[in-house]
């Protein structure tokens, strides 16, 4: 064990492998001291797991009715009650930790790259290419991002997939600005200016050596944005514009108890207290990823 | 005098031999030579900012009419029906101007946008311009109260926060910032009204006013709590104010959350600097210390958070109108979003998005007015 950790902790790694793992154990370690950033991880952490391992942690099935017990209130059997269907809205929730994964990921994977590149793009070139992208991001910046989202997904077609595609339409623009803004600071430096005298093409610049440079900000602004994105997708769920039904997902769950507000408070509330556990998970894991990966930004936001 | 392209070739050796060091970036790109007066340069920035803001709406409406041609119902379908005959068909096509390249229907778009012309709403069956004209007042009235309550609240505690740094009230600010961005709008406002609805009866329920009020007042602003006032109808203005209480506080929240963040946050920056530990050694009163050297300086660019935190309670607002039943922007949002009523939902977003980049802007300029660094 203690091989391990000298191994990881190592001045002079002899490998990338060890260099890399060793990089990666000391943001951990540094995290593992920041305690709202651990809770963080340990939040992110339950949600995958539970994502994962759904039909072993849910009691019922999260889609079978049972008219005979709709609306129960929480309990022994239902630790969080029924809907107005007679389904266990604990097991629901549950199944909806795989929804909001899904979408969680699918829009990092889709807007950070894009917006890597774009920024990179923007700062390496500079000059017309910058004045034209960064004209087109500042454009998508200044639009209300949960009203943009909304008119895509009205004119795509309500759906998960569509929610998606919109959710990351509207925020690839943030990422863009961060890329270039990161390629701006080393552009000039000697490494790069010493890759490009040894004949590397810019493709190979820069992705190569520029956007790996610009990943660990990049992770800290997705992990940051993580919340805001399953709000707007738990709203547009809400509206009845994301996940339909019968899908578990937690915004569309809200919905359909918001007419049992009054008497079965459980049916709206329980969903709601997933959606702000994991959006603080992501909060949390943030802050201290940017405290560790990104100290020069510091307490900007 | 060689040829052209040698020289450039010479030029770019040159330039590699000295590009190893960062000189380049701290080289001045676009400097212009000669120097220009102040009025000159005042001028040069005013009409730069006019340029940026009008690409700004035209960017908007290009992202609009985009929108409009991705939905996959034809709107030539739309209006003729399906089973009209193919000549009937082609000259509806011609006469909407589909036939068009889509650079030309771009400019009539425009050109219609421009002189009001939003369409005809499928749902409510008039025209779309003077739905948003009759909705706006109502929206604009819970997100100006909304903000009162962020900015009212929210400075004072993260000025506090500041001043008690690490304290458990600090904590518990922080906190509090922290959930403004975890908590779903729409699930709050539910929450609220069961909470402070039905169990309390502190506030009263969805709608801006009691049925029996409904229709007495004229609506001169669309804003009820000012017609009532204007009516002498204080009856009225109350019972406005108690069905704005719910709504306006869920919106306040929000801003609150953002603003005491931000305050804390600037203030924080302000009272590490040294002149705050030489006023305080001077023995300035420590409230004074806070109050009038540090909290001064940070006005500026609070007055920038607090545009964004309007303009983004207006966006807000589209979330929880439906909620509260409150006839506002993003209820009819919300309905035809549901209809598929299109020009209703791009008419809205248009008018949602220039709001939104309308008081991005006039903040951005303020703060340029007022710091005299930004200037």
């Amino acid at each position: 064990m203690a091989n391990v950790h000298s191994w990881l902790i190592d001045d002079s790694p002899a490998s990338r492998l060890q260099a890399r793992l060793g990089r990666l154990y000391r943001i951990c370690g540094a995290l593992s001291r920041n305690p709202l950033a651990a809770i963080g991880a340990i939040i992110i952490m339950v949600l995958i797991l539970t994502a994962i391992f759904a039909p072993l942690i849910a009691t019922h099935d999260p889609l079978k009715q049972d008219l005979a017990q709709r609306l129960l209130p929480p309990g022994g059997i239902n630790w969080m009650g029924t809907d107005e269907l007679g389904r266990d809205i604990w097991s629901r929730v549950v199944y909806g930790a795989r929804i909001t994964l899904v979408i969680v990921v699918l829009v990092a994977v889709l807007a950070a790259p894009a917006g890597l590149i774009i920024g990179a793009i923007s700062g390496y070139f500079g000059g017309w290419i910058d004045r034209i992208l960064m004209g087109v991001t500042d454009i998508f910046l200044s639009m209300p991002k949960l009203i943009l989202a909304l008119a895509l997904v009205a004119a795509l077609g309500p759906g998960i997939e569509n929610a998606i595609i919109a959710i990351a339409i509207t925020s690839w623009p943030g990422y863009a600005r961060i890329a270039r803004a990161e390629t701006l600071t080393f552009k000039n430096a000697e490494f790069i200016s010493a890759i490009r005298l040894q004949g590397a093409s810019s493709l190979r610049v820069i992705l190569g050596h520029v956007l790996p440079l610009c990943t660990s900000s990049m992770i800290v602004r997705v992990t940051l944005d993580m919340a805001g994105i399953i709000l707007t997708a738990a709203g547009l769920g809400f509206i009845g514009l994301g996940a339909q039904p019968p899908l578990p997902e937690w915004g569309a769950m809200i919905a359909r108890g918001r007419s049992f507000i009054l008497d079965q408070w459980w049916v709206a509330t329980m969903p709601g207290f997933a959606i702000i556990i994991v959006s603080l998970g992501f909060c949390f894991l943030g802050d201290g990823l940017r405290d560790v990966l990104d100290p020069k930004s510091g307490e900007q936001r | 005098m060689g040829h052209p392209v040698c020289q450039k070739g010479k030029a770019l050796d040159l330039a590699f031999e000295s590009e190893t060091l960062a000189d380049i970036a701290a080289k001045p790109v676009r400097r212009r030579s000669f120097r220009k007066s102040r009025g000159a340069r005042l001028l040069l920035g005013l009409a730069g900012f006019i340029i940026s803001v009008l690409i700004t709406f035209l960017g908007l409406l290009a992202i609009t009419f985009f929108i409009g041609r991705v939905v996959p119902i034809d709107p030539v379908l739309a209006v003729v029906g399906d089973r009209a005959p193919r000549a009937v068909y082609e000259a509806a096509r011609i006469q909407m101007g589909l036939d068009q390249p889509a650079s030309i229907q771009f400019i009539h778009y425009v050109g219609s946008v421009l002189s009001g012309d939003l369409g005809t709403s499928v749902s409510t069956g008039k025209l779309v311009l003077d739905d948003l004209k009759r909705v706006f007042p109502a929206t604009l009235e819970m997100a100006t109260l909304g903000i009162i309550i962020g900015v009212l609240l929210g400075v004072p505690m993260g000025v506090y926060a500041a001043s008690r740094r690490g304290s458990l009230v600090d904590q518990a600010i922080r906190v509090i910032g922290l959930l403004g961005y975890a908590v779903p709008a729409f699930w709050l406002g539910l929450v609220g009204l069961a909470v402070f609805y039905a169990r309390l009866k502190w506030v009263a329920g969805p709608g801006r006013l009691d049925i029996f009020y409904d229709g007495l007042v004229d609506p001169v602003t669309g804003i009820v709590l000012i017609d009532s006032l204007l009516a002498g109808e204080t009856e009225i203005f109350f019972n406005a104010l108690w069905h704005l209480a719910l709504p306006a506080s869920v919106l306040g929240f929000f801003s609150l959350a953002y603003i005491a963040r931000m305050t804390r946050s600037f203030m924080l920056d302000q009272l590490s600097q040294e002149y705050v530990t030489t006023a305080r050694v001077k023995g300035v009163p420590e409230r004074l210390v806070i109050w009038r050297h540090a909290f001064r300086p940070i006005l500026v660019p609070l007055i920038t958070v607090i545009g964004l935190s309007y303009a983004g309670l207006l966006e807000g607002s589209v979330m929880i109108e439906t909620i509260f039943s409150w006839p506002g922007i993003g209820n009819y949002l919300t309905v035809a979003l549901l209809n598929a009523d299109m020009s209703a939902v791009l008419g809205a977003t248009l008018v949602i998005g220039a709001v939104f980049i309308g008081i991005n802007k006039i903040s951005d300029v303020l703060y340029r007015v007022l710091d005299p660094r930004a200037r």
